[in-house]
């Protein structure tokens, strides 16, 4: 239900062409930076610094051809699989320990239940940057650093508290029958989470996949500490090192690869668009 | 089954693992490094209070990012919530498409962490990019965004704001349960579109907009990415913000207890930010149903 409900059409405030009008400006300022960045990556160098329009004159590939290459030993080939090297095994064991643990705080009674909620919701408030340099010397104390373990390890232990909640929160509005007769025909726990909870849970889990496939493509900070060789570099930080390398950036290149770097997060989110953003409002949380 | 506690206990165990080792031990590990000093080569060194005292009395450079930090706070989280209900409120209206819009305007949110984004806002608010090209067609004068000290802050608090977009479907939540009767009332009274708005849905959704505004301003202490690489902290520190201050002190200069005890700062100031943000709420936060409680 919304406030238009009531509202006689072609009332004088109700005109929806100048909320189309108004709503169109603002996606048009709001988006026209991505688009004029995607023509620019078809552009010469000088026609970025000249040009406002975002059409480019011609379509020119070789920024792409020569970004994709680097000025380092490795290709993006690499660095995008390194990428997906450390975000694939992230979304398994997210997914698995989350799962289990919304599992527990949605159906189970246990002992300190309604403390380590609440804890579950403060760690969501916590300053990260807090935890960050002890962590660091914790994966030293390991031996952990410069390799991928530090950026997935932490989240096959739920530590990434808000999709928890998001799981816990979706589980709480399914009524308990199906898992009530299953009870009855003699499911174990585990049997009655894999054959009706996850199914259940399906919107709910990938609307996790993808907010965690987005947000480890784009971690920078982790990376940035955990890692030292060029060889493991994800995408984030392979795009830094091309602007530091050089005083004069090639910006055409940089361009041509910043859009490229884009595109797994924004062909993931045009295919999940729906479920997840729902997901982001259902659960209310994460800004 | 339900009912079964060690059942229960055994799939929240790594959750419960989990905080132990990952939040609780860093948490309390890094307060005790705040009063050491560490270099990571020699074993840490109690030093007491020295490094607060450091940082309150001989550290100008701690008290500029202070500032900054404050200044981005107080100018991008409004900035944020503003238009996040400004948008939701006009995008409640019932229209065609508004699926497609709701994409729109969620979009930058989901790119603006990265670092990809970053590269194309320092490029347009660059010498010759986009924002100065716009400005001299309007006849203005191009300004330096990233080399004037006046300028550089609204470059990261514009990349902040632009990022709207999860307040947003959150507002939007809210506003769809704010029931149409109460609209429908004003209506007959006489009162206003600004008036409806004013007088029901802002009252109607304090609680939404008290929400958002902590988890904003959670966000905004943490920027890191948009300085690190738009503005690199500068010109003369305008932007280095006590996220780059940390990490620089930590994991550049190996000061780790001093990094310690600036984030244990950033830490109190969120702490006590957000405290005094829940004890005021009583005085503006409407929660439905809370008066006939107290009839």
């Amino acid at each position: 239900m919304s406030a238009s409900n009531m509202q006689p059409p072609g009332g004088v405030s109700g005109h929806p062409w100048v909320r189309y009008i108004a709503l169109g400006l603002v996606a048009l300022v709001m988006l026209y930076p991505l688009l004029w960045l995607i023509g620019a990556s078809f552009k010469s160098n000088s026609e970025i610094f000249t040009e406002v329009g975002f059409w480019p004159q011609r379509f020119d590939f070789s920024a792409y051809a020569k970004g994709w290459k680097t000025s380092t030993e490795y290709t993006f080939a690499t660095y995008f699989l390194n990428s997906f090297l450390i975000t694939i095994p992230r979304i398994i064991v997210t997914v698995i320990s989350c799962v289990l643990v919304a599992y527990a705080f949605a159906r189970f009674e246990f002992w300190g239940k309604k403390i380590l909620f609440s804890i579950m919701v403060g760690t969501m408030m916590l300053p990260l940057i807090v935890l960050r340099l002890p962590q660091y010397l914790v994966f030293r104390e390991l031996g952990w650093l410069d390799s991928y373990l530090p950026l997935i390890v932490p989240s096959a232990f739920a530590t990434d508290t808000f999709f928890i909640f998001m799981l816990v929160q979706f589980l709480k509005g399914i009524p308990r029958d199906m898992e009530e007769a299953a009870q009855i025909d003699g499911c174990n726990a585990l049997q009655l989470l894999w054959h009706i909870i996850v199914p259940l849970l399906k919107p709910a889990i990938v609307s996790v996949i993808v907010f965690q496939f987005i947000w480890t493509m784009n971690d920078f900070m982790g990376p940035l500490i955990y890692l030292a060789s060029v060889e493991k570099y994800p995408v984030s930080l392979a795009l830094k090192m091309s602007i530091g390398a050089t005083e004069e950036v090639e910006w055409a290149n940089v361009i041509a690869i910043s859009v490229v770097a884009l595109i797994p997060s924004v062909a993931v989110f045009f295919a999940a668009q729906k479920h997840f953003i729902e997901g982001a409002t259902s659960s209310g949380v994460k800004g | 089954m339900y009912e079964n506690k060690r059942l229960g206990f055994l799939f929240v165990l790594p959750f419960v693992l989990g905080v132990l080792l990952f939040k609780l031990f860093p948490f309390v590990m890094s307060f005790a490094l705040s009063f050491t000093q560490y270099d990571l080569i020699d074993p840490p060194q109690y030093v007491g209070l020295e490094n607060y005292r450091e940082l309150a009395l001989d550290d100008p450079l701690f008290r500029k990012s202070l500032g900054v930090t404050l200044l981005f706070a107080v100018l991008a989280v409004p900035l944020r919530v503003v238009f996040a209900l400004f948008i939701a409120h006009v995008l409640n209206f019932r229209l065609r498409g508004i699926n497609f819009f709701r994409a729109a305007f969620y979009l930058p949110s989901i790119l603006g962490g990265s670092i990809a984004v970053a590269v194309l806002w320092r490029f347009i608010f660059a010498k010759h990019g986009l924002v100065n090209l716009l400005m001299t067609q309007a006849g203005l004068e191009p300004i330096a965004w990233l080399a004037d000290e006046h300028y550089s802050m609204w470059t990261i608090v514009l990349l902040f704001t632009w990022q709207f977009g999860s307040a947003m479907v959150i507002f939007l939540a809210a506003l769809q349960n704010v029931p149409v009767s109460l609209y429908e009332a004003a209506e007959c009274d006489g009162a206003s579109k600004l008036q409806q708005f004013w007088s029901i849905t802002v009252p109607l959704i304090t609680p939404v907009i008290f929400f958002n505004m902590i988890m904003q301003m959670v966000h905004a202490f943490q920027e890191f990415n948009g300085p690190y690489m738009i503005t690199e902290g500068g010109p003369l520190s305008s932007t280095y913000v006590l996220a780059l201050y940390i990490y620089d002190q930590s994991f550049r200069f190996f000061n780790l207890g001093y990094g310690a005890a600036l984030s244990w700062v950033l830490f109190a100031l969120v702490g006590s930010l957000s405290a005094i943000s829940f004890w005021s709420s009583k005085y503006w936060v409407f929660y439905a149903g809370e008066k006939e409680q107290r009839k």
